[in-house]
């Protein structure tokens, strides 16, 4: 079997089992199921520009947030369909990244990671400034009229999590596409050797702003599932722990592979959810647990199961 | 009393008969059959969503305080309907989408009969969403206005503790006949800031007063000095309203810019929760004015119900431990615990309340309470509840600092804090 047949069958195959796994697992599992899928939606967008293109961003909270506020002010104020608010939120995180993009990238390395940072802490400042329309820190509820589609009741459990997983499944699909393209592999050149990249001709510049759009889109997308599904939005979403959460889910994961942002994302939700049953010093479990697997597993869980048994994983 | 933790342990058909002949014996020979037998006797379980960790962390340890001291009394009193309450205690991090995971799991993985007891507006937006389709009645502790302001939902009630709008309004005539008519507020640059800036503006204007000056302060800042110029020379009150780990800076840096010569200083003790009023650098606080909920100084007209509650609770005539005087509680805050879980009874046993198939019932029951008089089920003082807004209304005080103790030198009515209705909730179906 060839490598892209591998790779085919095993996406398809993780998206098999989610969608199983709403028939199978009891009530509050599924709800965390379609919480999971909405926030690795999240992660993958933040992997494409960390673990494809090699670019640390510090900011990307900054993203989740126009994607979130976009969808939940035009939805809530403006009274826009649910599509079209959708669609709205996705480009205004398109449109922040790209111009986040166009003055981060005048930087790199640790330069980036203190512009994207600082952007994004502006980004929250300007949220609470606007408090008369975003309502700051408190942020605001989008009611359940408000969370339908084509009739769907997106506040159902079914709703919501057939909801999560389409959105998902297209983020999924899409992205491990994209990596495999002449543009994925492109990136991932840069990442490994940008100055080479360069010397063959490409423009690594574009490439990457190009990246960062991507990445700040999808990561949107994560902002404006989540209001639509959850029916919050605030300002909570754009502080620097929600920049942090995707670095350290991917980072479990395994960055620069497709499957990496989900398995981050569902080992460190129930890493919280079960060790705070246990203690209240949970983050301290959590913070030790990722010492240990950045000693003995440095490139993830996906990444370690790519390095043992599994070369074609993209 | 559960933690949310499970234990596991191997028992055999043996010992369990042996265990529970034991323990039928134990109890038949004390005679403390404490709990109905010819019902259920499977607890009510309450969900509380703590602020364990994050900011709120201060306010979440006395809420769990005052939480397990209201448990153990209406345990001690015959539980509700004959039933024990045990208490499923979930860390909410003080973050809105772990408040959301956390309902969530009450509702679907504990199988609690209701929520309770979240204080930071943030969290309750969050949270509320959640409560509301997942049908799980939602008692928020939180003195926000966003119940009664209709932005939450009909699973959503705030019947133990009064909401800002209420505090600030209830505050505006004493200010303004007491104090003076030009005032100056002082506030952080975020929601809970903008509330009060909006609602007193409104309310000292009522009074014939005025907003000389509005002085928001970034929620990142970590010293204030430059921002006193600001304040009007014609200023004969300064309102504060700060909060955070910065707060003592900003005292103590208001004290140096003023020096002896001060206009009156009136502030909502939000800004000192937990922490000692005698503490090092507040000594300019020395005859200011506060809000407090609840008098966090035991006074000299203190009541029965109050003396009460601090025994329980375990805090002292100054609101400060009785295991560790240093350790000052949330005083004028976590009243509000033992006040709602008192109405949960209340309200559980006026529905006969028996599953969550009954959790309609315990609303409506909930929203036919009006006048709740002053007793050792709410010590704080009598409240008034409006069934509509799911809102509570009841006596605020304001105290003076007065030889480093908060002196109460003023009670403002219930009827000082009334506001029209902004959404009737009993329109909503379930």
């Amino acid at each position: 079997m060839t490598a892209s047949r591998k790779s085919m069958g095993l996406h398809l195959g993780v998206l098999v089992v989610l969608a199983a796994l709403f028939f199978i697992l009891p009530p509050y599992h599924t709800g965390n199921m379609a919480r999971i899928m909405v926030l690795a939606i999240y992660a993958m967008g933040y992997n494409f520009l960390f673990g494809y293109t090699g670019l640390l961003s510090l900011g990307h909270a900054l993203f989740f947030a126009a994607g979130m506020y976009g969808f939940g002010m035009t939805v809530t104020q403006l009274g826009l369909p649910v599509p079209v608010a959708f669609a709205f939120g996705i480009l205004a995180a398109a449109v922040v990244s790209l111009v986040i993009g166009l003055l981060a990238l005048r930087t790199s390395g640790v330069a980036f990671m203190i512009v994207t940072l600082m952007f994004a802490q502006a980004g929250y400042l300007t949220i609470l400034y606007f408090g008369e329309y975003t309502r700051g820190d408190e942020g605001f509820v989008i009611k359940q009229a408000q969370r339908t589609v084509a009739g769907i009741d997106l506040t159902s459990e079914a709703g919501r999590y057939g909801a999560a997983f389409i959105l998902f499944a297209i983020c999924f699909l899409l992205l491990a596409r994209l990596v495999q393209s002449p543009f994925g592999r492109t990136l991932i050149a840069i990442r490994e050797n940008e100055e080479r990249t360069r010397m063959l001709g490409y423009d690594a510049t574009r490439l990457k702003l190009q990246a960062i759009v991507v990445s700040g889109a999808v990561s949107g997308m994560g902002g404006a599932t989540y209001a639509l599904l959850f029916g919050y939005v605030g300002a909570t979403f754009a502080t620097v722990q929600y920049s942090i959460f995707p670095l350290l889910w991917v980072l479990l994961g395994g960055a620069g592979t497709t499957v990496g942002p989900l398995i981050g994302v569902l080992f460190m939700f129930y890493l919280i959810d079960i060790s705070s049953s246990y203690t209240d010093a949970y983050m301290l479990i959590a913070g030790v647990v990722l010492v240990l697997l950045t000693m003995f597993a440095p490139q993830g869980l996906a990444g370690e199961l790519r390095k043992r048994v599994m070369p074609w994983l993209p | 009393m559960s933690n949310g933790k499970t234990n596991k342990s191997t028992i055999n058909r043996r010992s369990a008969l042996i265990g529970m002949g034991a323990s039928v014996g134990a109890m038949a020979a004390s005679g403390s059959f404490g709990f109905a037998s010819a019902q259920s006797v499977a607890p009510i379980k309450i969900g509380f969503q703590k602020h364990a960790t994050g900011i709120g962390a201060a306010y979440g340890r006395w809420y769990d305080t005052t939480t397990q001291a209201a448990t153990k009394r209406i345990n001690d009193m015959g539980g509700i309907n004959g039933r024990p309450v045990e208490l499923v205690i979930e860390d909410d991090g003080t973050d809105p989408k772990r408040g959301a995971e956390v309902v969530e799991k009450f509702a679907t993985q504990h199988n609690c009969d209701v929520a309770f007891g979240t204080l930071f507006s943030h969290v309750v937006f969050g949270s509320a969403p959640r409560a509301g389709e997942l049908k799980l009645p939602y008692f928020v502790v939180s003195e926000g206005h966003h119940v009664a302001s209709g932005k939450l939902n009909r699973y959503t009630l705030q019947p133990g503790i009064t909401d800002v709008k209420s505090q600030v309004q209830s505050m505006a005539p004493f200010v303004g006949d007491t104090l003076g008519k030009k005032v100056t507020m002082i506030y952080p640059d975020f929601a809970f800031g903008h509330d009060h800036r909006d609602f007193f503006s409104d309310a000292i204007e009522a009074q014939g007063g005025e907003v000389v000056a509005k002085i928001a302060i970034p929620p990142t800042e970590t010293t204030f000095t430059r921002y006193f110029p600001s304040i009007p020379r014609e200023t004969e009150v300064v309102y504060h309203v700060m909060v955070g780990p910065a707060v003592l800076t900003f005292v103590k840096e208001l004290g140096e810019f003023f020096g002896p010569s001060r206009p009156e200083i009136f502030g909502f003790i939000d800004s000192l929760e937990a922490v000692d009023i005698n503490s090092p650098g507040l000594e300019f606080l020395e005859g200011t004015y506060f809000w407090e909920g609840n008098p966090r100084h035991a006074q000299a007209d203190q009541t029965s119900h109050d003396k009460a509650f601090r025994a329980a609770v375990g805090v002292d005539d100054r609101g400060a431990s009785l295991a560790d005087s240093k350790d000052v509680s949330t005083y004028a805050h976590m009243f509000g615990c033992w006040e709602t879980l008192n109405i949960i009874k209340r309200g559980m046993e006026a529905a006969d309340y028996q599953g969550p198939a009954d959790r309609s019932r315990l609303i409506e029951a909930v929203e036919a309470m009006t006048d709740m008089p002053a007793s050792d089920d709410h010590p704080q003082g009598p409240k008034r509840f409006n069934g509509k807004t799911h809102q509570t209304f009841g006596q605020q005080y304001i105290s003076q600092v007065k030889d480093g103790k908060l002196v109460c030198v003023h009670t403002a009515s219930i009827e000082d804090g009334l506001y029209e209705d902004e959404v009737d909730y009993t329109t909503q179906s379930f």
